[in-house]
């Protein structure tokens, strides 16, 4: 405590007068240096994703340096032994240089990798975070559609990514991609030519992929990951329902120093990690597949896990085709390709765009939230997103239904008819536990808040009874528990003469209304009324409006204190 | 700092905690300990206990030193540790990664204890406004668009605004025609389709002869003599287009070898050669190599998404996603009893187009072989 800073020191003030006199940014630093960042572990969920991506720029610049985009057919005369003198592409044998004779190659390519999954993988948990809380609804519907539209370029960048390296698992992979892509209707002979220069694979699919892995994709997420991060700056986080938090405030630390010092942190333990794995966990061991040929492919060749819902949706797919005009040459519809291909990913992401919209519609709730809804708050939503995952999940593990079948020594035919069943009947399920499972847990909110919570404090009455005592919640907890509202819902009610609200009327409207009915309105109100005496009730308001200690006790003494031996 | 500002950080955290169970100690449940801000500087902001905070800082120049020796290590391991075969590279890849994960680690630990151990706990409040803007902003804002879009011109002079647009359609086009060119054929694209309705098995070799298969791999043709063991499977290519990937893509075969007795009649008979049946390994779903082969069912299996194509029967699909037969190449031999093509396929192999119609029903309708 010896040293205080009272000035600021000539290294920093110097460059910052310099700055300021150019750029006048003092203002800025002003209002935002203290900048407020609520805290909540699930807050971190999005920073895993930004701080992997920062990571790939990183090691995937690493890696172009040696890198060549060619598929012109060399003999390979790297350190490898075992393919010495194969013929492959230099695409292939650049990879194997980087794995083999580049030190520190294999570390940054495998990292690399990793840090894709992790991208993915930290966007998905994010975005789920970001559903469940309600944190899409006004005024960050925008930044909601930014996030989709990040998580399908990743999904973009990922598949070219993955074509890159041209050995026999890399190819397969490509070779599925051209066949999804000869298969659309009318224009896919015509995409299928344009991106592979001419029939597959031809010499410059590798090149294309490379222009748009390294350049056009990532310029496109950095632009978007960068509006992404300024409208939360702008728009401020939401923040978890609690004690003094409320719609027009936000309560936390402040960006500087705590919050960088924070992220720096966990910048840090993201890199950190995804450096272990990628020294202790190998991944895509590219020299064990040898080159690509379209001749060949490994058994149990598995796409990274961000593929393996539309591998799964391939796979439980009945072998539908349609040929429309019979033997023409036009009107093939490869329907057993199509529709895994499209609809599944679709439904996913036009679902996730269009959702806070519908909500707005359903709800006709037209405020700013700056409170996140705790996910029982909202139970349709709730499962209306587990149903999402559950079907996401069901077409997920269909990916790899032969490694079930294998492990489980189940056929492999029974996993597929299963999946062909659970497609439809788990979300629906899902759905419905889901429901179940958010009333529960309001019901034990409005317990806690109308009973108070068990104490601990066993007690002996005059009669010989047992009672445990109850007391009220503590503050921030109650706070937290109240910060629950009821779902808007659109004034559906009829008039005396039984006529609905203008905008009620007509199919979509009755729809509508019937749709805000279920959606919206309170399932279970905190404060239940009934079967309790009068003084309880009235003994937890006492306690409430006041919060001393001494009404503790006497809410502790004359609460719900409610009978062990029933 | 008190538990208490700490609860505020973490109310998830904490809450089930006190629903499920008793309350933990030192809470404000029967009373509440009184939050000491001794040391305060401003509202919210809550100093750390100067013994705790020395403490800490020890802990965390401990971090900071092993990040100092790991991140000496990895440069050594760089020098030291040369790459090349497997194992070289294997210990590289531990050495240089374990001192790297080490050094970021130590390095993100020592600052989480500083932040959590030295610097203050925080609950500071900051108002929020509506993202709005003001009602006399928004007309102000209104008046000036309204006075410069009538200062432009652009309202009143229609012939301006009809032709920029005219203008600019053509214009916004060019990148899209540019892109033409993406395919290197020269062909026009309706003829695309046209080059998948033919493999290099239709072609005869440069000097005339109908093309041998040939083994994948290792180039030898085969002597239909030689590949006698019922149950045998090959996977084969064009002689001649062994290392052409486009022609492979298309007309790679898998060679099967039955007992007469095992063909049913799905297979064209007369396209086969002694129990010898070509056809086509590229799957009719997506185009996979449908490599896997069992003996005693004669199913072939697409590892990709599983399809199984009887052989016996004309590889016709009995499970997965692919909707066609794999196609049947007619196989003869030659004078020397070398695996010859009569001629291509009679249907386009390979996954299904727009413009593939049902090729099989029309080569019916030729009257193709029953
Ligand atoms: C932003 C998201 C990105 C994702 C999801 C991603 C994903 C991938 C994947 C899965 C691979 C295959 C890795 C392997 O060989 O095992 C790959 C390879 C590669 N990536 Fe990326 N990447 C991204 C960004 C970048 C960037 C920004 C660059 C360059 C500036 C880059 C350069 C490369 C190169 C050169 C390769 C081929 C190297 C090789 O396979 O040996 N990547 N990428
Ligand atoms: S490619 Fe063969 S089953 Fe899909």
């Amino acid at each position: 405590m010896s040293d205080v800073l009272t000035s600021t020191p000539k290294a920093v003030s110097g460059p910052a007068n310099f700055l300021d006199e150019r750029l006048g940014g003092g203002a800025f630093l002003k209002r935002n240096l203290r900048k407020i960042f609520p805290d909540h572990w699930s807050f971190l969920l999005g920073e895993i994703a930004l701080y992997s991506f920062v990571v790939l720029l990183l090691t995937g610049t690493f890696l172009t340096l040696w890198f060549k985009p060619s598929m012109m057919e060399i003999a390979y005369d790297g350190s490898y032994a075992p393919l010495k003198g194969v013929m492959m592409s230099e695409a292939y044998a650049s990879s194997l240089e980087i794995s083999f004779d580049v030190r520190g190659g294999l570390l940054i390519r495998q990292m690399h990798h990793w840090a894709a999954l992790l991208f993915v993988a930290g966007m998905m948990v994010h975005a789920l975070r970001v559903f469940f809380t309600g944190a899409y609804r006004k005024p960050r519907e925008i930044n909601w559609l930014i996030g989709v539209l990040l998580l399908t370029l990743a999904l973009a960048e990922g598949l070219t990514g993955y074509s890159l390296p041209d050995d026999l698992l890399s190819g397969a992979g490509l070779r599925i991609t051209e066949g999804v892509a000869i298969s659309l209707p009318l224009v896919g002979t015509y995409i299928t030519f344009f991106l592979f220069g001419g029939e597959y694979p031809g010499g410059d699919v590798i090149s294309r992929f490379y222009s748009l892995h390294i350049l056009l994709i990532p310029g496109i997420l950095l632009a978007l990951v960068s509006a992404h991060m300024v409208l939360m700056w702008v728009q401020k986080h939401t923040q978890m329902p609690g004690k003094g938090r409320t719609n027009q405030n936000v309560v936390g630390a402040p960006f500087y120093p705590a919050f960088m010092a924070k992220a720096g942190a966990y910048f840090l333990f993201t890199l950190g990690v995804i450096a272990g794995l990628a020294t202790f966990t190998q991944i895509n061991p590219i020299w064990i597949f040898g080159p690509y040929t379209p001749a060949d492919v490994s058994a149990g060749s598995q796409p990274d896990f961000y593929m393996g819902f539309l591998e799964g949706a391939l796979r439980i797919m009945p072998p539908w085709e349609i040929n429309l005009f019979g033997t023409s040459h036009a009107g093939t519809l490869p329907l057993s390709v199509l529709i895994p291909a499209l609809v599944p990913m679709g439904i996913i992401m036009t679902g996730l765009a269009l959702y806070p919209f519908l909500e707005r519609w359903v709800t006709g709730d037209h405020r700013e939230h700056h409170i996140a809804d705790r996910p029982r708050n909202n139970p349709h939503r709730t499962s209306i997103g587990v149903s999402a995952i559950t079907f996401y999940g069901v077409l997920w593990l269909l990916g790899a239904n032969d490694e079930i079948a294998a492990n489980f020594h189940i056929s492999l035919n029974m996993t597929t008819y299963a999946g062909r069943v659970l497609i439809f009947v788990a979300p629906a399920l899902a759905y419905l536990i889901a429901y179940r499972m958010c009333l529960g847990l309001q019901r034990s909110d409005q317990a806690v808040i109308s009973h108070g919570v068990e104490s601990g404090v066993i007690k002996r009455l005059p009669h010989g009874e047992f009672i445990e005592v109850h007391t009220p919640p503590a503050e921030d907890m109650e706070a937290h528990l109240r910060g629950k509202e009821a779902v808007p819902m659109l004034p559906v009610a009829e008039d005396g003469a039984g006529i609905p609200p203008a905008g009620m009327r007509g199919p979509l409207g009755r729809l509508r209304a019937r749709m805000s009915k279920a959606y919206g309105g309170e399932k279970i109100p905190l404060e239940d009324g009934h079967g309790h005496g009068h003084d309880e009730h009235a003994a937890i308001e006492h306690g409430e409006a006041h919060g001393g200690d001494e009404e503790h006790a006497a809410v502790g003494a004359g609460g719900d204190d409610r009978s062990l031996t029933h | 700092m008190t538990d208490n500002e700490h609860e505020i950080e973490q109310p998830d955290e904490r809450v089930p905690k006190r629903v499920i169970g008793t309350p933990p100690p030192g809470t404000s449940m029967l009373g509440t300990a009184e939050v000491t801000q001794a040391e305060e500087e401003a509202p919210g902001v809550n100093l750390q206990d100067e013994t705790k905070a020395r403490k800490a800082e020890k802990i965390v120049a401990f971090c900071f030193m092993i990040t100092f020796v790991a991140a000496i290590a990895f440069i050594i391991s760089y020098v030291v540790f040369q790459v090349g075969s497997p194992e070289a590279t294997g210990t590289s890849n531990m050495a240089l990664g374990t001192s790297l994960t080490v050094a970021i680690l130590s390095l993100a630990i020592g600052i989480v204890v500083w932040v959590r151990q030295i610097m203050p706990k925080y609950s500071l409040v900051q108002e929020r406004h509506p993202m709005v803007s003001d009602e006399d902003v928004r007309g102000v804002v209104e008046k000036t668009f309204i006075e410069g879009a009538n200062e432009s011109g652009f309202v009143k002079r229609k012939l301006l605004r009809r032709t920029l647009l005219l203008g600019a359609a053509p214009l916004g086009l060019i990148p899209l025609v540019l892109l033409r060119d993406l395919d290197n054929s020269k062909m026009p694209g309706s003829q695309f389709n046209k080059l998948l309705r033919h493999t290099v098995w239709g072609e005869k070799t440069k000097d005339g002869k109908p093309r041998k298969l040939v083994v994948e791999g290792t180039g030898q043709p085969i002597r239909a003599a030689d590949f006698n063991s019922p149950g045998g499977i090959l996977s084969v290519v064009p002689e001649g287009y062994e290392h052409d990937l486009n022609a492979l893509a298309k007309a790679t075969l898998i060679l099967i070898k039955f007992r007469p007795e095992e063909l049913k009649s799905g297979v064209k008979q007369n396209w086969t050669h002694d129990g010898i049946v070509a056809y086509s390994k590229i799957c009719t779903h997506v185009g996979c190599p449908a490599a896997l082969y069992e003996q005693n069912t004669h199913h072939i299996l697409c590892p990709c998404h599983q399809s199984t194509f009887d052989a016996a029967d004309g590889a016709k699909v009995i499970f997965g996603p692919a909707a066609r037969p794999l196609p049947q190449l007619p196989i003869t031999v030659d004078s020397e009893g070398y695996l010859i093509a009569q001629g291509d396929f009679e249907v386009p192999p390979g996954p299904s187009y727009w413009e593939r119609g049902d090729a099989e029903a029309e080569a019916r309708a030729k009257g193709g072989q029953a």
